[in-house]
């Protein structure tokens, strides 16, 4: 997630200091991503070395709002106008465990994909439930927890069509180790692999 | 109090070697007041349980009791005046009778039942006014009405007089997302009234709805959602 481009949407709306965007950004997102205002602080004097914003002076209770410059604006425009690349999106834990599911001896795959099914059902059910709590609720927040919703219901029909893909193949046998090629010693840091977060 | 109760429920279709075992030895339980959506491939059960629910099948093996009565104890008679009084059903294609209007559609069960026009009138109007249709809305035919609209009219039919048990088939199917949502919303919203609501749906998002979720598999039943929490300890696991 960019807290940067975040931060320079929020001021967007007026100059702000740290703590009204946080507080604005997770009004916009329902808290679903606590942001600390550690990171907000050390985000600014990032934009501000880099001329995106600029700090404007203490006002009365000795607080220093930052606002957006035109070369902020101008980044901002782009982040808007280009797509997220699915480089940026974090691996798939689940994804990653069916594979080796369906490879490793011994392990129910069926079992595992009810498992997982029930459990972001679940998850679904929630959402829907807050959902359902807020009749008027915020714009971006709605979003936000429909988005979520709809993660859920995707990963809900992978495994359905998983399921039944897994059931009328035969599962194949785990490809023994020593049929493999010795591996280049660059490939064992395996850097993306190890990478906890895409920036 | 328990609206719906399947026992032990089997339903086998043809019998010897091409016996099929549409739902095998089958528990639920729906009380008043709760929405349940059952969920599962083609061929898993589904509707073959939803039928059963309904009345409009009888089980091989095992008994369906519809508010503490059981279904087989009553002759065809008794089985239609049930299903009139006590079970709704909501339908993928709405099934409206288009030369009747929407009030004359969602009054029809209780003129059916014998009552009396202006009577059913009146309460066709209040149930419409339920699922957000004005008095002028419930004076068009189904073809003047949006799917949306038409669906609305069917759960205000399904639900006419004290009927406490709605079955729905794929409510939502023809419908776009945003307008299926308002249908689950109203479905939800008549569940926390009182009623007791089994939806069959294929949709995830739809079952989001309900307060359990059986999942059925080959006739069985694999696994159920349990009830929900509180809501407010959700977020904490959600980030990303």
């Amino acid at each position: 997630m960019s807290v940067k481009h975040s931060l320079l949407a929020l001021l967007e709306r007026g100059p702000a200091y740290g703590y009204q965007l946080r507080a604005a950004f997770e009004s916009a997102t329902g808290n679903t991503w606590p942001l600390n205002i550690g990171q907000v602080y050390t985000t600014l004097n990032r934009l501000e070395r880099d001329q995106l914003v600029e700090a404007l002076p203490e006002n009365d209770s000795g607080q220093r709002p930052y606002r957006i410059t035109d070369a902020g604006r101008h980044h901002l425009a782009g982040w808007f106008a280009s797509p997220v690349q699915a480089a940026d999106r974090p691996r798939d834990e689940l994804t990653i465990k069916l594979a080796l599911a369906v490879t490793t001896p011994g392990v129910d795959v069926a079992d595992v994909i009810q498992r997982q099914r029930t459990a972001t059902l679940r998850l679904l059910q929630e959402f829907t439930r807050l959902k359902a709590a807020e009749d008027h609720a915020e714009l971006a927040w709605r979003l936000v927890l429909e988005s979520m919703i709809f993660r859920a219901e995707a990963e809900i029909r992978w495994l359905d069509h998983t399921e039944a893909v897994v059931a009328r193949s035969e599962l194949p046998a785990p490809s023994p180790f020593a049929a493999e090629p010795d591996p280049d010693p660059a490939d064992l840091a395996s850097p993306d692999l190890d990478q906890t977060e895409a920036r | 109090m328990t609206v719906l109760h399947l026992k032990g429920v089997s339903r086998v279709h043809g019998s010897g070697e091409n016996a099929v075992n549409a739902l095998i030895d089958t528990d639920l339980q729906i009380a008043a007041g709760e929405f349940v959506a059952i969920m599962g491939p083609s061929g898993s059960g589904k509707s073959t349980l939803l039928n059963l629910a309904g009345g409009l099948d009888a089980p091989t093996s095992g008994e369906v009791l519809v508010e503490g009565i059981v279904l087989a104890s009553l002759n065809k008679k008794k089985l239609a005046a049930m299903r009139r009084r006590s079970v709704g059903y909501v339908f993928q294609d709405y099934n409206l009778v288009p030369s009747l209007t929407a009030a004359e559609n969602a009054a029809l069960p209780l003129e059916l039942d014998g009552t009396g026009t202006g009577k059913a009138r009146k309460l066709a109007l209040a149930a419409l006014e339920e699922v957000g249709l004005d008095a002028k809305q419930a004076d068009r035919f189904p073809d003047e009405l949006s799917g949306g609209q038409a669906q609305r009219v069917a759960i205000a039919r399904a639900l006419i007089g004290d009927r406490r048990l709605v079955l729905a088939d794929e409510p939502t199917g023809a419908l776009d997302s945003t307008t299926g949502e308002e249908v689950l919303k109203l479905l939800r919203r008549r569940c926390d009234a009182g009623a007791a609501g089994l939806l069959v749906t294929h949709d995830a998002r739809h079952a989001g709805w309900a307060d359990r979720v059986v999942f059925l598999r080959d006739g069985r039943v694999v696994d159920t959602s349990a009830p929900l929490p509180d809501a407010e300890t959700l977020l904490e696991g959600a980030e990303s």
